[in-house]
């Protein structure tokens, strides 16, 4: 792995028990694909760690081991100094009360509207009277600009809006951990920019220790205070998105500069062409 | 093992093996589900009330087929006046639950997978994980209870249309008496044959509802997926409900 994390900063520097996250070592497959060997990530308390990576090199799968969705084959996966893989039923659920997940697709329930899908979590773990609920829900909401949107239902919602909706009920709960899964897929430049100026006002304003996947180079720059770079099933780079777009890695430079063809090749792995088309003719 | 190697007999005793395990999670979570009544009586709503008229319109048909069939036979034997008994005993006893089964299969049982398949598809599941929620306490015990409440009450209503549907034929084409054609269906129709009509309209609530919940939750989250679990929530429920109609009717037969 390269490490280019000894430089500058876009935050004060982690102290050694900070650790809120840690994978170690860890290998998963998936169908007899190995999908990581000899994974190591830190995650630090109060910052946000972006996971970056060309598509397929198994971001979300790995936020689906931390978020014990998905057991590790070997190695640990530890979140507050606990062993997920080790957690039964009862645990994990406590701990997954202790984060926040923000979707792809944001994943709001289509048969509540905006309101009730941001009160859900309430509604699911806590006997608040309804006033303190309203309270809650509108202040959540319009953290995220959406107060005039609580009663639309989700059909009625734009894709960055719906995003923002569920990062409203991602910390309804005051969430530890806040977890973004490609938070900018598919959102126009406006709807992008509101997106990583709330990621960083809930890191800043909340604490929040926070984890961005994404293969958005110029907005993760923008947020993040460390990235991982994955390829191969590993951690190729880590550092700053700045760091990362000096490093001489060959991965690194492919991905930060979007090159088409490099280690992770352009073409599938395929026989030789010329003698396929040959033979087809034949 | 891999369950794809596995030979018909053994893949089906997994499937039956898998799909007992789900009902035990589901009947765990039902009484917290009870504890919500707001939740449940929204899914009566879902899988009984939104299939009334489909229920009804096949109930009066079915009546209206039954009262022109049994006229034409027992008019042979001199015993048109007995039109009323065929009737009931056909709505109660086999057609009300076989019928309104099938039709729950296919408008309430599909409606239950697509909504929880297309739910995990959408992750809403997973963010219910995620979020500490139980999805089989939250989103299937509710749908599971709400279509087995509601199976043997659109079956009731469709005897009681099919009954009316037979006297629109018997009575007013016909020129059965009137008076005939009910005090025969009353004097004739024991408890006991009600009875085995509910029985069987349960019976077949709990494999309905139970089919469509077990296949949406365990659907491919794709939009093939869906859609296969939809068909076979169809056929499974279709094939099920005939096969225990036997049974039961071979249980009541012998006792």
């Amino acid at each position: 792995m390269s490490d280019v994390k000894n430089s500058k900063s876009n935050g004060s520097p982690a102290q050694a028990g900070d650790a809120v996250i840690e994978v170690r070592d860890v290998r998963y497959g998936i169908g007899g694909r190995v999908i990581f060997d000899g994974l190591d990530i830190t995650a630090r308390r109060g910052r946000i760690t972006a996971f970056m990576g060309p598509s397929g090199t198994g971001k979300t799968t790995l936020l689906r081991l931390i978020t014990g969705q998905s057991r590790a084959e070997r190695g640990s996966v530890q979140v507050f100094g606990r062993e997920v893989a080790q957690m039964g039923r009862a645990e994990l659920f406590a701990l997954r009360r202790r984060m926040g997940m923000l979707f792809q697709n944001g994943a709001l329930l289509t048969d509540l509207d905006v309101y009730e899908n941001v009160a859900f979590p309430l509604r699911a773990h806590t006997k608040l009277p309804e006033s303190l609920v309203r309270q809650l829900v509108l202040t959540k909401l319009h953290a995220v600009g959406l107060r005039g949107a609580a009663r639309l239902m989700p059909a009625e919602l734009s894709g960055g809006m719906a995003r923002r909706v569920a990062l409203a009920r991602a910390i309804v709960m005051d969430p530890d951990i806040l977890i973004y899964d490609e938070p900018f897929v598919g959102l126009d430049p406006i709807s992008m920019g509101v997106i990583c100026r709330l990621i960083k006002q809930m890191n800043e304003a909340l604490g929040i220790t926070s984890i961005v996947v994404s293969h958005d180079v110029h907005e993760l720059a923008a947020i993040a205070h460390e990235s991982f770079l994955l390829s191969g099933g590993k951690v190729v780079a880590r550092g700053t998105p700045e760091q990362l777009n000096h490093s001489d890695v060959a991965e690194v430079r492919q991905f930060m500069g979007g090159l088409p063809d490099g280690p992770v090749p352009f073409h599938y792995p395929a026989p030789d062409y010329r003698k396929q088309l040959l033979e087809e003719t034949a | 093992m891999n369950a794809h190697a596995d030979s018909f007999p053994v893949a089906a005793l997994r499937r039956v093996g898998a799909v007992a395990v789900f009902l035990g999670q589901i009947l765990a979570r039902v009484p917290a589900s009870l504890g919500k009544p707001s939740l449940l009586v929204a899914q009566v709503y879902n899988a009984g009330a939104r299939s009334l008229i489909i229920v009804m319109m096949s109930g009066l048909f079915v009546g209206m087929v039954l009262g022109l069939q049994g006229f034409n036979l027992l008019q042979r034997f001199g015993s048109a006046d007995q039109v009323g008994v065929a009737v009931a005993l056909g709505l109660l006893k086999e057609l009300g639950p076989v019928v309104t089964a099938l039709l729950f299969a296919g408008r309430a049982g599909t409606s239950l997978t697509s909504e929880i398949g297309l739910m995990k598809a959408t992750e809403q599941l997973t963010a219910m994980q995620m979020m500490a929620v139980d999805p089989v306490r939250h989103v299937v015990a509710p749908r599971f209870l709400g279509g087995f409440i509601a199976m043997p009450l659109l079956a009731a209503m469709f005897s009681i249309v099919g009954l009316y549907g037979g006297q629109l034929i018997a009575v007013a084409q016909m020129g059965v008496d009137s008076g005939a054609y009910w005090s025969n269906m009353q004097n004739a129709v024991a408890l006991r044959e009600v009875h085995e009509g509910i029985w069987k309209s349960v019976a077949f609530g709990l494999a309905c509802s139970l089919v469509a919940v077990y296949e949406g939750y365990h659907a491919e989250p794709t939009a093939e997926g869906v859609g296969l679990a939809t068909t076979r929530t169809v056929v499974v429920s279709s094939v099920l409900v005939l096969l225990i109609d036997f049974l039961l009717t071979a249980a009541f037969f012998t006792t």
